[in-house]
């Protein structure tokens, strides 16, 4: 920790995005400090230079140079852009997650955070990640709007219903950090906490070798389950045969009623009413809940909605399951932005 | 300027005050002065109130845990603060009171265009008060002034009412500002170019644009969300085919240019101020104009800034980032020449004056910390901690608040014809500075921290700061006390003002004060710009 973050409280820097952050965050801050400063200072010099000596004294109009008053404007026109350029440059990076982060679900509720690996266990309030690898959190919310925040990784996304926002994080400390929600949500919004616990790669791996193996009962998901099945991806699949999705979506690359499921994810498709359109999380969502917004290209728009039949969590799953049918392991693009 | 000859002394006696006796002759008056000084005790009872409750937030915020109110106390404590303090305390403040009452005596008008409306105006302003107040007092929302959906959608609290009096007393600022519209556009005195314009008179002028445009859209939202939760339409809530977002877009299409709504005449009161006490017409008049003309236009396509990680497109982010800039750039230009008036002036020191320099360096600090968080990855710390809340404290209590108060000093005499005591003035202007610096900066410190806004509980590392700015609070309200106390004794026991006690060269000075009821005797001729100081003083005028 710097004098300067002591002076400027700023919590320790525990993650890849703050170490690039906090550069720009002391940039701004100090010329603010500096130019607030500046204009008092001189004002108070002016007044005590040209005080009133005689009451009602006259004055000589001054008009200003045109050379000033551009000044006035270029300088801190020049300074407002040099910030949003960066600015700007580090935000589109936080919307950009690497292609090979680990995907982690993170669904808020009054009041608690709850996590879901797609292929592994899901827990409450305790999210663990691996120190060093990228984690990208889809975040959703099953009531209200809440937010998700981590000081020390300058990281915060709102959790919407009934869609999915992201955002990502490199780890680069091992340790707890504190997850504050950030989006008033009610009476104990100040008490939904939950925690980001960074282990150092090889005890994560413990970890989750352990966890798959359903030898840990944490209390996190029944340990008599079989690992396959209590994943999101075994949960996906159950979900589409109970549903009835599979009656019109083909799991093997055959257009049916609907487009095959196989290779769709990732995949960029034509729409019926004109246009294209990315298919990632939040298009599979939306398709769930309001199918006939957004339908591909050469399909009849006939399939109902599953608005208020499937949980955000069962949406999440099917995800992952139609994500899981990929012939190759996803070199695409991952989406950028948040819808 | 010419005043000398554009009014003939009358009988002193006669004022706007007492022209007329009783107070059904208040309740039914059609005279702006009335209405603005009916429309001062309106929003000083707001600030009262609004205060209390401020008061009674920090108390809690004392210590991490629940101390003196429930959980569900405190959340509606800090949504009517919001509430009361926005929609009935800052948005009439400035142009309601002193746009009423100082807006036709600049233009050399009898009154504004529509006095009727503008009695209606301030009636609206009263039911939609009452209409919060019985919505605080029965129930209370606890959504934040916000009023995001689907909480506010879904809450058990009584959201209803106090929607409908937010939106009745937005009825009432529409009222006032297309009257100001109308009322500069075809009431100006002979002479009385735009170039020659009071620079208060161009600044309510862009406030009343946006008074005019965006505060439908409010009323609109208000009332959806209104019938969204009495009723359970879809619109917002994405179970039924709704959409959150959309709230949220048109909330802030209003809620941020409103910040204009409150900052713009402000800024207009600044710069009669500055040259009144520097005696000086205002360095780059023109500049300062067209830059309100400048924030009143980009304000309205900024909104975005609110939402950068709300859940839309970057492309969206980078677009209202970018444009959020602009409005820093055209506040520096007020804030550059604001203080090249001072040059080669004769400034004096007065109460107004010790606020205007609280002005110039908390709108610096302000404003550029709101530039930081329109830098959008900046914003990823910041949003929804106590930086947003310092920020616009910082805004709202260090530039309107010091304008307001500014104003207040600077147009008492004009108003009721008696000065308050300097002294006490410029005391409680010293406390009322300090004690707002330490209220707020540990508040910055806080965001910086990591402390999120609305919470009732929070862990013990921000406990520190918070007592620091509960303490600055106590402070603070010590500084208002003071102010409430000797301008209220000021009203009867004041010293006679006389017509013009700052030797001001504004066009508001060229009648007597306080005003007849009328404004002038004789309509005035304007010849020049205001605040021309390059000629000895009117003598007539400041003795009488």
């Amino acid at each position: 920790m710097s004098l300067l973050d002591q002076l400027l409280f700023l919590p320790e820097r525990a993650s890849t995005f703050a170490e690039q952050v906090d550069q720009l965050h002391y940039f701004v801050v100090l010329t603010t400090i500096v130019a607030s400063t500046a204009v008092g200072v001189t004002a108070l010099l002016l007044f005590v230079r040209f005080r009133q000596r005689t009451v009602g004294q006259q004055t000589v109009p001054v008009h200003p140079p045109i050379w000033l008053e551009a000044l006035f404007v270029v300088v801190p026109l020049a300074f407002f852009l040099v910030w949003f350029g960066i600015g700007y440059r580090d935000y589109l990076l936080l919307s950009t997650p690497p292609k090979d982060a680990m995907d982690v679900y993170v669904m808020g509720k009054q009041w608690m955070w709850q996590f879901a690996y797609p292929d592994g266990p899901s827990s409450v309030e305790v999210l663990r990640v691996p120190k060093g690898r990228p984690v990208r959190l889809l975040l959703t919310s099953r009531d209200v709007i809440h937010s998700f925040y981590v000081s020390q990784f300058r990281i915060k996304q709102d959790a919407l219903p009934g869609r999915y926002t992201q955002t990502w994080f490199t780890a680069t400390r091992a340790g707890s950090f504190e997850v504050l929600c950030t989006e008033y949500c009610g009476v104990d919004h100040s008490i939904m906490r939950g925690e980001v616990l960074v282990l150092e790669p090889e005890e994560f791996d413990r970890w989750w070798q352990g966890q798959r193996r359903g030898l840990f009962a944490r209390g996190d998901y029944p340990a008599s389950r079989e690992a396959e099945e209590s994943s999101m991806v075994g949960q996906g699949r159950r979900l589409a045969m109970e549903l009835g999705c599979l009656r019109c979506h083909s799991l093997d690359g055959t257009p049916h009623i609907g487009p095959s499921w196989k290779d769709l994810y990732g995949r960029e498709e034509k729409l019926e009413s004109g246009g294209r359109v990315k298919v990632d999380e939040a298009y599979l969502t939306r398709s769930m809940m309001d199918p006939l917004a957004e339908v591909v290209a050469g399909f009849k728009p006939v399939m109902p909605s599953f608005r208020g039949r499937v949980e955000p969590a069962q949406a999440a799953a099917l995800v992952e399951f139609i994500k899981s049918l990929r012939s190759e392991p996803f070199a695409q693009e991952l989406p950028r932005g948040e819808r | 300027m010419n005043g000398a000859e554009a009014w003939a002394p009358g009988p002193p006696e006669r004022t706007y005050l007492n022209a007329r006796r009783g107070v059904v002759s208040w309740l039914t008056t059609r005279d702006h002065k009335r209405i603005g000084l009916m429309f001062l005790m309106g929003s000083l009872t707001a600030l009262l109130i609004g205060g209390a409750m401020a008061m009674a937030i920090r108390l809690e915020l004392l210590s991490p845990g629940p101390s003196v109110m429930d959980a569900l106390t405190y959340n509606r404590f800090f949504t009517l603060h919001g509430v009361v303090m926005i929609f009935l305390f800052m948005v009439p403040a400035i142009p309601s009171v002193f746009g009423n009452f100082l807006l036709p005596i600049m233009l050399g008008a009898k009154d504004v265009a529509f006095p009727r409306l503008n009695l209606a105006s301030f009636y609206l302003y009263l039911a939609g008060a009452a209409l919060a107040l019985w919505g605080m007092i029965h129930g209370g929302a606890d959504t934040g002034w916000t009023f995001y959906a689907p909480y506010s959608t879904t809450t058990p609290t009584q959201v209803a009412p106090i929607l409908l009096g937010v939106f009745t007393v937005g009825m009432s600022s529409i009222f006032t500002g297309l009257n100001f519209i109308v009322t500069i556009h075809t009431m100006r005195a002979p002479g009385l170019s735009w170039g020659r314009l009071p620079l208060f008179v161009w600044a309510v002028y862009g406030a009343s644009i946006i008074q005019v445009l965006a505060t439908p859209v409010l009323g609109l939202v208000l009332l959806l969300v209104a019938a969204e939760h009495t009723f359970g339409f879809g619109l917002f809530d994405p179970a039924r085919g709704g959409d959150p977002l959309l709230m949220q877009h048109l909330f802030w299409f209003y809620s941020h240019p409103t910040v204009y709504i409150q900052v713009l005449p402000a800024m207009g009161v600044i710069s009669e101020v500055v040259a009144c006490f520097s005696r000086r017409p205002v360095f780059g008049y023109r500049m300062v104009a067209a830059s309100s003309l400048g924030i009143a236009l980009v304000g309205f396509f900024v909104w975005g800034h609110h939402m950068f990680i709300a859940g839309q497109s970057t492309f969206d982010s980078g677009v209202f980032g970018v444009l959020s800039m602009m409005v820093g750039v055209f506040t520096a230009i007020k804030v550059f020449n604001w203080v090249g008036t001072l040059y080669r002036g004769a400034v004096s020191f007065t109460t107004p004056f010790a606020y205007l320099m609280g002005f110039l360096y908390f709108l610096v600090f302000g404003g550029m910390t709101g530039v930081a968080v329109a830098t959008v990855s900046l914003d990823v710390h910041w949003h929804d901690t106590y930086f947003v809340v310092a920020h616009f404290h910082f805004i709202m209590v260090g530039g309107v608040m010091m304008a307001f108060l500014a104003a207040l000093h600077y147009w008492f005499p004009k108003m009721f014809g008696r000065r308050y005591p300097e002294g006490w003035g410029l005391v409680s202007a010293v406390l009322i500075i300090l004690g707002f610096n330490a209220t707020f900066v540990p508040q910055f410190l806080l965001g910086n921290l990591g402390m999120p806004r609305r919470y009732y509980q929070y862990p013990e590392r921000f406990e520190a700061l918070n007592v620091a700015s509960s303490a600055g609070a106590t402070l603070l309200a010590f500084g208002f006390l003071l102010i409430l106390v000797y301008l209220l004794l000021s009203l009867r026991y004041g010293e006679k003002a006389g017509d013009n006690p700052w030797l001001s060269k504004g066009f508001e000075w060229n009648t007597r004060s306080p005003p007849p009821e009328h404004n002038f005797e004789r309509m005035p001729i304007i010849e020049g710009a205001p605040h021309d100081y390059g000629a000895p003083p009117e003598v007539a005028h400041a003795t009488r």
